[in-house]
């Protein structure tokens, strides 16, 4: 007969408030194999966890079931204390009667009652429970990092700070993301490639930092600690290690018609390219939809005027392997198409401008060399309106955009208004906004300054529709403020338009099983506690992929991430949850259900000899390897034979608790 | 909210099928109708008075006739909202309730002349009390 010991703590008034707690340990204490039942204030205090401690010395108990707050708070606490006492810390069992029954109940003897029937079916588990150990596995002490923009960047740099290597896999042919598109950066209107390229330039020089650039990650396998990458390198058709970025190939590259990305697409490139003169690696490549050598086998210029003899027209994607211990998503954001909202009129006039190509269109290396011109005419553009939330907010059931707010659309705004107004102050500035939403660090004070300073007109109410008439953009608008109905005759309209997750995310999640939200935003761990890391083991989230937000935050995100990603690496082994899934070879008919609803890839089919009373024969069963589980229990319902069971949670502890509940 | 007021918002929620709680008050709406300067409450006003129940004083205005029923506010409202409908609900409550300026029987007797026929009253209230 086991000797088990009952804890039932008040939780201050959390749950002494709505749970009779001394009745509670009254009650258990006439429960089979309960030797010992008592009720305290703070349980998990010290003096809380002494109590239990010598109890379990005195009484030689063998399991200890605790009556309080989620395990979630405090399983770990009092598995240690356990553990400390000489009882197996997976020996310990804990009865939610704060969130589960204290909390959501008003009726103090009712809730008396679901607390002893918790406590009772605790108890249940408990008796059916055997010890476990904890096994560890190794941690490679490297890092990959998805996505080489700001956040991206800047956790690699934290991380190769403290002593590890980072490769950093970026999907275009240059680091630097969006924030390199970027004119200015709010609020303090630093010129964004002057901030972001000193940073670019640290990484590659980091000797710790392996830059992959014009690759995608293709194929993860593993668990934290040693996770498997497989890197697809597209074949840019230079050499990177001869490549000097001179840039006299694009000067001679006779195909011109390439859209260039880096400027939104508002000018062409030559088939041969090096996205901007910052590039980081500062190497070209040749865009094979573009490039006549590649087409037609004619032309061949460039490798002619090649001093280097960088130039390989027969180059391969290149598949890199290698290992990881942690894996950081910084997959960004890109604006998204404001087309079919088809009254802001976008995609037939040239003159309504996101606000990323507006960011171009101001920027000394874009297409208007730093002059702000009308893409139509290449006027200077006199009357500006500017339109907030342009697919952001939306409800959920119309097809209208985002329900989110994209966070920064704001303070870009207010920005560009304000600099328009000091750089063209013959220019007018019309701000349509439903709320303007500044809160951040003088925030408020820098889009005050716009309203106040710069003469910036805010009118609070939407544009229903923008139309052209002659080379004018008719804007029409409500003025809720003065309630009327608005009409401006604009030279250049530009939309605030949404932001969405970088159209890679969803394929790495689905590849990480790490879980993202209906927006395909990666969701972290804990909305509040564990910001940075993923549900899943190993993989941490940095900068907008986990959800809007402008620079600064990214950054201090991305530091949030590194230090996680440093605290795992830091570690020589990981202890493994024991509470995994096993399957017993007897029982397994070798059907494959529990492979295929297994959502981390831990279960292996394998021929093996099988063994038992009647029974010696090679067949094929299902084998878990148990540092990959993470024991979500998904087989164990799958299985159809009931050879699967989950340790720690066995379907016979838990039926023995729900007939303690039921019976 | 007094039962009359309750009743009135109920019915026009029902007829139009929105909910009103949804707009997040942008002005899209106003901003989009044609007829806006004709309008004396506004689409955007509408819905938000339709919100706190002032229904009778839109049942009693000619904004409800200015209405094109383009439904561009349906249209292009962010939240789902849908304005137009709501007009639509308000102008369909105001027909159905246009017996309510006929007389009722107690009130004859006050205001007839003499001279009218009883025949003719009969048939007037009959003809209009349904």
């Amino acid at each position: 007969m086991q000797k088990i010991g009952v804890f039932v703590c008040w939780c201050g008034s959390n749950i002494a408030g709505t749970v009779d707690v001394e009745a509670v340990a009254e009650a258990l204490k006439s429960v089979p194999g309960v030797v010992y039942s008592v009720s305290y204030q703070y349980m998990c205090s010290a003096a809380g966890q002494k109590l239990i401690t010598d109890a379990i010395n005195e009484y030689k108990l063998d399991g200890i079931v605790v009556a309080s707050c989620s395990p979630r708070m405090h399983e770990n606490t009092f598995r240690k204390t356990a553990e400390a006492a000489g009882l197996n810390p997976y020996m310990v069992e804990i009865a939610n009667i704060r969130e589960q029954c204290s909390w959501i109940h008003k009726d103090k003897e009712e809730g008396t009652k679901k607390a002893i029937v918790l406590a009772k079916a605790a108890v249940a588990k408990l008796k059916n429970d055997k010890p476990l150990k904890a096994g560890t596995s190794q941690v490679t002490k490297r890092a990959l990092v998805i996505g080489g923009g700001i956040a991206g960047i800047q956790t690699a740099l934290d991380v190769a700070d403290a002593g590890y290597e980072v490769d950093i896999v970026e999907q275009r042919p240059t680091i630097g993301g969006r924030m390199a598109q970027l004119d200015k950066t709010f609020p303090t209107l630093d010129c964004s490639a002057c901030i972001l390229t000193p940073k670019m330039v640290e990484a590659s020089q980091n000797e710790k930092i392996n830059i992959i650039s014009y690759a995608k990650v293709e194929k993860v396998s593993g668990f934290v600690g040693s996770f498997k990458a497989t890197i697809r390198k597209k074949a840019r058709f230079v050499d990177e290690t001869k490549c000097t970025g001179c840039s006299l190939c694009m000067q001679k590259c006779p195909s011109k018609k390439g859209k260039d990305e880096f400027n939104m697409n508002m000018n062409n490139r030559p088939a041969i390219y090096i996205p901007f003169a910052q590039a980081i690696p500062n190497v070209a490549v040749i865009d094979p939809e573009q490039c006549i050598k590649l087409k037609t086998g004619k032309c061949g210029l460039c490798e002619k005027v090649c001093a280097a003899g960088a130039i390989n027209y027969k180059m391969e994607d290149e598949l890199i392997e290698r290992e990881y211990g942690a894996i950081v998503v910084a997959t960004g954001f890109k604006p998204i198409d404001p087309s079919p909202l088809n009254e802001y009129g976008y995609a037939e006039n040239a003159d309504v401008v996101t606000s990323l190509e507006l960011e171009r269109l101001m920027n000394a290396a874009g297409p208007t060399k730093g002059t702000l011109l009308r893409p139509s005419d290449g006027k200077h553009p006199h009357e500006i309106v500017f339109i907030q939330c342009v697919g952001s907010r939306c409800d959920e059931n119309t097809e209208r955009g985002k329900p989110y707010c994209s966070k920064i659309c704001c303070m870009y705004t207010a920005k560009h208004a304000m600099l328009i107004r000091d750089k063209y102050p013959d220019t007018n500035v019309h701000v349509f906004y439903i709320d303007v939403r500044t809160p951040g660090k003088n925030f408020d004070e820098f889009y005050r300054r716009a309203v106040e300073q710069y003469g910036v007109d805010y009118i609070k109410g939407m544009v229903g529709k923008v139309a052209k008439e002659g080379d004018k953009l008719m804007v029409r608008g409500s003025d809720l403020i003065n309630n009327q109905q608005v009409e401006i005759a604009a030279d250049l309209v530009v939309l605030a338009t949404a932001i969405e997750p970088d159209p890679s995310a969803r394929s790495i999640g689905t590849m990480l099983t790490a879980s993202m939200d209906t927006n395909d935003f990666f969701t972290e761990a804990h909305a509040k506690l564990r910001p940075v890391e993923s549900p899943t083991a190993g993989i941490f989230l940095s900068g907008v992929a986990q959800g809007p937000k402008d620079v600064p935050e990214t950054v201090a995100q991305a530091s949030a991430a590194a230090s996680k990603v440093i605290g795992l690496l830091a570690k020589d082994h990981l202890v493994t949850n024991p509470c995994v899934a096993e399957s017993n070879e007897l029982m397994c008919n070798g059907c494959s259900q529990c492979e295929k609803v297994c959502p981390y890839g831990a279960i292996t089919y394998i021929e093996k000899e099988v063994r038992g009373p009647g029974v010696r024969e090679v067949r094929r069963i299902a084998q878990v390897n148990p540092a990959v589980c993470q024991g979500c229990g998904a087989c164990t319902v799958a299985c159809p034979s009931g050879a699967m069971d989950l340790k720690g949670f066995s379907n016979k502890q838990i039926m023995a608790e729900v007939d303690q509940i039921c019976l | 909210m007094n039962n009359r007021v309750k009743t009135l918002t109920e019915t026009a929620l029902l007829i139009s099928g929105v909910n009103p709680k949804k707009c997040m008050k942008c002005g899209k709406c106003s901003g989009t109708c044609p007829s806006y300067d004709k309008m004396e409450y506004h689409p955007h006003q509408f819905v938000s008075m339709v919100e706190k129940g002032q229904i009778e004083k839109l049942m009693n205005s000619a904004s409800i006739y200015y209405c094109l029923s383009c439904m561009a506010c349906v249209e292009r409202c962010p939240r789902g909202v849908e304005p137009g409908k709501l007009v639509e609900a308000v102008r369909l409550m105001k027909i159905r309730q246009q017996d309510a300026n006929h007389k009722n029987g107690n009130d004859i007797a006050r205001i007839a002349d003499e001279n009218v026929p009883q025949q003719l009253l009969m048939a007037a209230m009959r003809k209009y009390r349904k």
